[in-house]
C-alpha cells in the first residue's frame, strides 16, 4: 500500500489525482478497508498455534533420529503393527460415524416440528456430548461388563447364559463413540432439518408427492450438504478417538488405534520426529476422507432452504 | 399433533388420502423411532448411573446392586487426588479459554459473516481446519512446540493449546448468528448518528449477546472435557479434572474403584452443572448450530 | 420538531459513481438537491436507485465523484457525521429496544439532556401517531407501525436530509396508501428535504417535487411530475412511467411540428421526442387512458379499426387489450362496456402519441405483435 500512495508512484502513473482517495477507493471497492483488521487477532493466532506448530512438526517428521528424511514414513508403512493401526482406526470410525449421521437421519426427521417434551429429550442428548469420552469409558466398562447391569439383564431375560464380552475390545470403543457422537449428530441434523422451510413439503404434497417422494426429492436433496457435514464432524470425532480406545478398548491389540501409535511414539519413545510423521500420516488419512465428502458436497444443492432466517 | 397440523413425516409410504388411515399407518414407524430413542436413553442411564451408583457403594462385586452405600469414597477421592487443586486449575482454564477465544473469535466472525475481501475463502478454511483435525495431530506437534518455548507444562501451554479449536468454534458458532442479523440494523444505528464504537456496543452487542453466550458456554463445556490437548500439554501442576481423572483410571488397581467412580461423579456433576447453565440461555439445539424454530401454522 | 431545521441550501451530487466489480451500478449521477425538496429516485430493480441512496447516506464508498453539501464536501464523511436521517425498506429496527428506546436512540447518540431526549421523542411518536405503542418491542408491532417507527426514528434528529429507501414495498396495498399520505402529510408539516427511492412510479408521481429516473446506473431524465409523465425523455423512460404501448414503427415524413410514422402499411401522426428524421427507425408510445374508443367505422387521423380480445373490470373503467387488423396490439381504458370480441375504432390524439428516436436493438417490454414487429426489429432496419 505504501507504494501506491508514494509521490514517486503517482508521477509515473501520469494523470493528476489525490493518490489517498484513490488507493482507498480502490481498495475500499475490492473490499479491503480498516475494519479487516478486526481479523487480525484470529489470523495472528491461528498463524502462531496453528499453522506454526503444523509445519513444524511436518518438518520435524523429515529429520528423523537416524536415518534419511523419509525413514519415519518408511518406518511406520514398514512395519505391520504399525501400518494397521490405520486399518483399526477407519474399521473404528468409518462405521461409528455412518451409523451415527444415518440413525439421526428418520429419528430427527420424525422429532422435529413442536411436540410435548422436546426440550427434554434435546437436553439429555446434549448430555453425552458434555461428559466426554473419558467420562463415558469409565461408565461402560461398570456397565457393559461381564458383572455390569447390561449383561445382568441379558441373563435375567435368558437372552445368553454368559456374560457376552463387549468391554476391552472392539465392541467398547465402538459404542463409547456411538454414545459420544450419535446426539451430536442427531442435533446437527435436527437444526438442518428445522432450517428446511416445511411449506417445501407442503407444496410437494399438494402436488400429489406421498411420504416417501416428498422425502426422497425435496427434503433429502436439501438436507444432503447438512449430512455432509454432519459426516465430517463425526468423523473427525470417531477418527481421534483416544481415551476410550485405551480404557475400554484393547490398546495393545484390536483397539490400537493410530493416535495410540502417535502418543506412544511421543510420550514412551520420546521420538518426536517419529511421533510427528505418525500424526502426519493421520492427518493426511482424515483430510483425504474428509476433501471427498466434502467435494461430493460441493456437487449438492447448496443455496438456500427456504428458510427466511 | 403431527396429522393435525399437515407436517409430512408421520411416517406413511403409499399414503392415501384419508387422515384417520394415515394416522393408523403412522404408528409402527414412529414406534420404531421412539423405541430407538429410548434403547438409547436406557443405555446412556446405565453407563451414567452405574458411575453414580458405584461411587456411593462399599463393595460392588456380582449383585445387581453393591451391598451397602457410603459417601466415603467421596473425601477419599477428594484428598488422594487433590481435587480441590485440580478443579481450581480446570476453572482457571476454561475461563482463560472462553474469555481468549471470545476476544479473538467474535470480531473475526464480525468481518467473515459481513464482508467479502480477496483471500475470504482461504481464511475460513484456514480457521475451519482445527476443527477438522483429529486434536492428537496437531496436538502432538503443538505440544513440542510449546516445549520448545517452555510453555508446555504450564497452565499457560494449557490455555495456548486449549485455544486452538475453541477459537475456530467461536468463529464458526457466531458467523451464522452474525449472518442472520440484518445489517441494515447497523446501517441504521449509523444513520442515527452512532460512530463505529457506539455502534458496536450499543446496538451489535446487544444483539450478539445470545450468540456470545451460546458459545462461550459451548467453548466452556468443550475446554472442561477436552481431554487430548490438555492430556498433552499438562504438567502435575496443570492437569485439568478430565486429565486427572483418565491417570486414574489408567492407573486402575492402584486405587480403589469406587474412588475413580467418584472422581468421575464428580466430574460428571461440574459438567451437569454447566450445562443447566447453559440450557438456560440457549435451546439446547442452538448449542450445535443456527437453528430456527418453525412457527406453527 | 415544529420547524425546518435547514443544514444547508442546496445538496449538490456530482459525478457521483459507484462500481461493484466491473459493473457500473451508478455512472456519474449529477443531481443538485434545494432544501425542502422531495426527490424520488426512481427505476426497475437493478437500476441503480438504492446504490445512489447509499452513497447519499454514506453506506457504500464512491467509486468516483463527490457530493457538496454547500461548500462542505460531505462523500468523505463517515454515514454518521453526515447527520442525515434513513428509512430503511424492511425499517431495521433495532430490535432489542422499545419503540422509545428506537426513536430515542440518535438523539442519545448526540448526547443531549435527557428532559430534552424524553420530550422530543414524545413529540415524534406522537407525530406518528403511536402514543400507546411506545412501550413495545418491534417485534409486537405490525408492519405499518413498524414503518411508522421507522420513519419518526428517521425524523427525530430533524435531519438536513431524510433518505428512504423503499419504505413502503414492504406493506400491503390499502396501508401502502396510508402510509404514503402519512409521509406526504409528514413532509409538508415538516418540510424535510428527501430523497424517497422507490420502483412505483405512481407511488414516486403522488410524492415527489422532481423525479429522477434511472436505468442501468445512469440517469435518463430529471424532471417534475408532469414533465415525466406527459414528456418523457426516452422511450425506457416513457416504458416506465406507464406508456404501456410502445410499438417499433418507422419515420416517414415531417407533418409541421408532428410527425408521420408507419409500421406494416399502418400510419399514425404523433410528437417527435427528439430527432426524428425521415426513414429513422422510432419508437411510438401511447398511455392505455390515451387511446380513445369510438364506434366502428370512424375515419379520422390516427384512426385505426381493432378487435377487443381481453378485457379487466377496474371500478369505474375497463382495461382492454385490443388487436388492430394490423396485428398489432393495443392496451387501453376506457369507460364504455366493451366485450370480448366487439368491434370499436380506436384513436389517439397525435399530441398524446409520442414518437421517440429508437436509441438501440433492443426490444420494449410491451413489443409489437408478430409480423411487422419482428421485421422492424432486425437490425438492418433500425438506425
Amino acid at each position: 500500500m505504501s507504494v501506491t500512495t508514494s509521490p514517486h508512484a503517482t508521477v509515473a502513473t501520469g494523470p493528476p489525482r489525490t493518490p489517498r482517495a484513490h488507493w482507498r477507493h480502490r481498495l475500499a471497492e475490492r473490499g479491503v478497508d480498516g475494519q479487516l483488521w478486526l481479523l487480525a487477532p484470529a489470523v495472528l493466532f491461528v498463524v502462531l498455534l496453528f499453522l506454526y506448530p503444523f509445519f513444524y512438526g511436518l518438518g520435524l517428521s523429515f529429520q528423523p533420529t537416524k536415518g534419511g528424511p523419509f525413514s519415519d514414513y518408511a518406518r511406520f508403512f514398514g512395519d505391520a503393527y504399525q501400518r494397521g493401526t490405520i486399518w483399526t482406526t477407519l474399521g473404528l470410525a468409518l462405521p461409528a460415524a455412518l451409523l451415527n449421521v444415518l440413525a439421526s437421519v428418520p429419528i430427527a426427521y420424525r422429532m422435529r416440528g413442536r411436540f410435548r417434551g422436546k426440550r427434554l429429550v434435546t437436553i439429555l442428548l446434549v448430555v453425552p456430548i458434555t461428559l466426554g469420552t473419558v467420562l463415558t469409558a469409565q461408565g461402560l466398562l461398570n456397565f457393559l461388563g461381564p458383572t455390569g447391569w447390561f449383561n445382568r439383564v441379558l441373563m435375567a431375560l435368558h437372552l445368553t447364559d454368559e456374560p457376552v464380552r463387549l468391554v476391552h475390545n472392539y465392541w467398547g470403543v465402538f459404542f463409547s463413540l456411538i454414545i459420544t457422537g450419535f446426539p451430536f449428530a442427531f442435533l446437527l441434523v435436527l437444526s438442518y432439518l428445522s432450517g428446511i422451510d416445511p411449506t417445501l413439503e407442503r407444496a410437494a404434497a399438494t402436488l400429489g408427492a406421498g411420504w416417501w417422494q416428498r422425502f426422497r426429492t425435496v427434503t433429502l436433496p436439501l438436507l444432503m450438504p447438512g449430512l455432509a457435514t454432519t459426516f465430517c464432524l463425526t468423523f473427525v470425532l470417531a477418527f481421534s478417538v483416544f481415551p476410550s480406545a485405551v480404557l475400554v478398548g484393547n490398546p495393545a491389540g484390536e483397539t490400537r488405534v493410530i493416535s495410540i501409535a502417535a502418543y506412544q511414539a511421543a510420550y514412551e519413545q520420546y521420538d518426536y520426529p517419529y511421533a510427528s510423521a505418525i500424526a502426519m500420516v493421520m492427518g493426511a488419512i482424515e483430510l483425504v476422507i474428509i476433501s471427498v465428502v466434502l467435494l461430493a458436497r460441493t456437487r449438492l444443492y447448496t443455496g438456500s432452504s427456504g428458510g427466511k432466517g | 399433533m403431527v396429522s393435525v397440523t399437515g407436517i409430512p413425516g408421520t411416517g406413511v409410504p403409499g399414503v392415501g388420502p384419508a387422515r384417520p388411515r394415515r394416522r393408523l399407518v403412522a404408528r409402527p414407524a414412529a414406534w420404531l423411532v421412539w423405541g430407538a430413542v429410548i434403547f438409547f436413553f436406557l443405555n446412556l442411564l446405565g453407563v451414567v448411573g452405574s458411575v453414580l451408583v458405584s461411587s456411593f457403594g462399599r463393595q460392588w462385586f456380582d449383585t445387581w446392586l453393591p451391598e451397602g452405600f457410603t459417601a466415603k469414597w467421596y473425601s477419599d477421592a477428594w484428598h488422594q487426588f487433590t481435587l480441590g487443586q485440580v478443579i481450581l486449575v480446570t476453572l482457571e482454564v476454561s475461563l482463560l479459554v472462553v474469555g481468549l477465544s471470545l476476544l479473538i473469535g467474535v470480531p473475526a466472525a464480525y468481518v467473515l459473516a459481513r464482508r467479502s475481501f480477496p483471500g475470504k475463502r482461504a481464511a475460513y478454511l484456514v480457521f475451519l481446519l482445527p476443527i477438522l483435525m483429529p486434536p492428537i495431530t496437531y496436538g502432538i506437534p503443538l505440544a513440542t512446540v510449546l516445549y520448545k518455548f517452555g510453555l508446555a507444562g504450564h497452565l499457560s501451554g494449557v490455555v495456548l493449546a486449549n485455544l486452538v479449536p475453541s477459537v475456530p468454534f467461536v468463529i464458526l458458532t457466531m458467523t451464522p448468528f452474525i449472518e442472520q442479523i440484518d445489517p441494515r440494523i447497523e446501517s441504521a444505528a449509523r444513520m442515527c448518528g452512532a460512530g463505529l464504537r457506539s455502534m458496536f456496543l450499543r446496538v451489535l452487542a446487544p444483539l450478539l449477546l445470545p450468540g456470545m453466550l451460546a458459545s462461550a458456554i459451548l467453548v466452556l463445556v468443550r475446554t472442561v472435557g477436552m481431554f487430548e490437548l490438555t492430556f498433552l500439554t499438562a504438567g502435575p501442576d496443570s492437569q485439568t479434572l478430565v486429565v486427572a481423572l483418565y491417570y486414574s483410571m489408567s492407573a486402575a488397581g492402584i486405587r480403589a474403584q469406587q474412588s475413580v467412580d467418584a472422581m468421575a461423579v464428580i466430574y460428571t456433576s461440574m459438567m451437569l452443572v454447566l450445562l443447566v447453565i447453559a440450557l438456560r440461555y440457549v435451546n439446547p439445539t442452538q448449542l450445535v448450530a443456527r437453528v430456527k424454530e418453525e412457527p406453527e401454522p | 420538531m415544529t420547524g425546518t431545521t435547514p443544514g444547508f441550501s442546496q445538496l449538490r451530487l456530482d459525478g457521483v459513481s459507484r462500481r461493484f466489480g466491473s459493473q457500473d451500478a451508478l455512472a456519474g449521477l449529477d443531481l443538485t438537491i434545494r432544501t425542502g425538496e422531495f426527490i424520488a429516485l426512481l427505476g426497475p430493480s437493478g437500476c441503480g436507485k438504492s446504490t445512489a441512496l447509499n452513497c447519499l447516506a454514506g453506506l457504500l464508498p464512491l467509486t468516483a465523484g463527490s457530493i457538496w453539501q454547500d461548500e462542505r464536501r460531505v462523500d468523505t464523511l463517515p454515514p454518521e457525521r453526515r447527520g442525515f436521517g434513513m428509512v430503511f425498506q424492511n425499517y431495521a429496527l433495532f430490535p432489542h429496544m422499545s419503540v422509545r428506546a428506537n426513536v430515542a436512540f440518535g438523539l442519545r447518540m448526540r448526547r443531549l439532556p435527557r428532559d430534552e431526549i424524553r420530550r422530543r421523542t414524545a413529540e415524534a411518536i406522537r407525530l406518528v401517531r403511536l402514543e400507546e405503542h411506545a412501550g413495545k418491542l418491534p417485534g409486537q408491532l405490525s408492519g405499518g407501525q413498524q414503518q411508522r417507527v421507522a420513519i419518526a426514528r428517521a425524523v427525530v434528529l430533524e435531519p438536513s436530509l431524510v433518505l428512504m429507501d423503499e419504505p413502503l414495498s414492504n406493506l400491503d396495498a390499502k396501508l401502502r396508501l396510508e402510509m404514503r399520505t402519512e409521509i406526504r402529510r409528514l413532509h409538508q408539516s415538516l418540510g424535510l428535504t428527501t430523497v424517497y427511492v422507490t420502483h412505483d412510479q405512481e407511488e414516486a408521481l403522488s410524492l415527489a417535487d422532481r423525479l429522477v429516473v434511472l436505468r442501468a446506473g445512469r440517469v435518463q431524465q430529471i424532471g417534475s411530475p408532469q414533465t415525466l409523465h406527459t414528456r418523457p425523455a426516452n422511450w425506457h423512460v416513457a416504458d416506465f412511467m406507464g406508456y404501456r404501448n410502445l410499438w417499433p414503427m418507422r419515420a416517414v415524413s415531417p407533418q409541421g411540428a408532428l410527425v408521420a410514422v408507419e409500421a406494416d402499411g399502418f400510419r399514425l401522426v404523433g410528437d417527435p421526442m427528439g430527432d426524428v428524421a425521415p426513414g429513422d427507425a422510432v419508437m411510438a408510445g401511447v398511455r392505455p387512458e390515451d387511446v380513445r374508443v369510438g364506434e366502428p367505422g370512424e375515419a379520422a387521423t390516427n384512426t385505426m379499426p381493432a378487435e377487443i380480445e381481453v378485457v379487466e373490470y377496474q371500478g369505474r373503467e375497463l382495461a382492454a387489450e385490443a388487436r388492430t387488423a394490423t396485428g398489432i396490439r393495443v392496451h387501453l381504458r376506457t369507460d364504455r362496456r366493451v366485450a370480448p370480441g366487439d368491434a370499436v375504432a380506436l384513436s389517439i390524439d397525435p399530441e398524446r402519441l409520442l414518437v421517440f428516436p429508437s436509441d438501440s436493438d433492443e426490444a420494449p417490454s410491451a413489443p409489437l405483435a408478430d409480423p411487422a414487429g419482428a421485421r422492424l426489429a432486425e437490425p438492418g432496419l433500425v438506425g
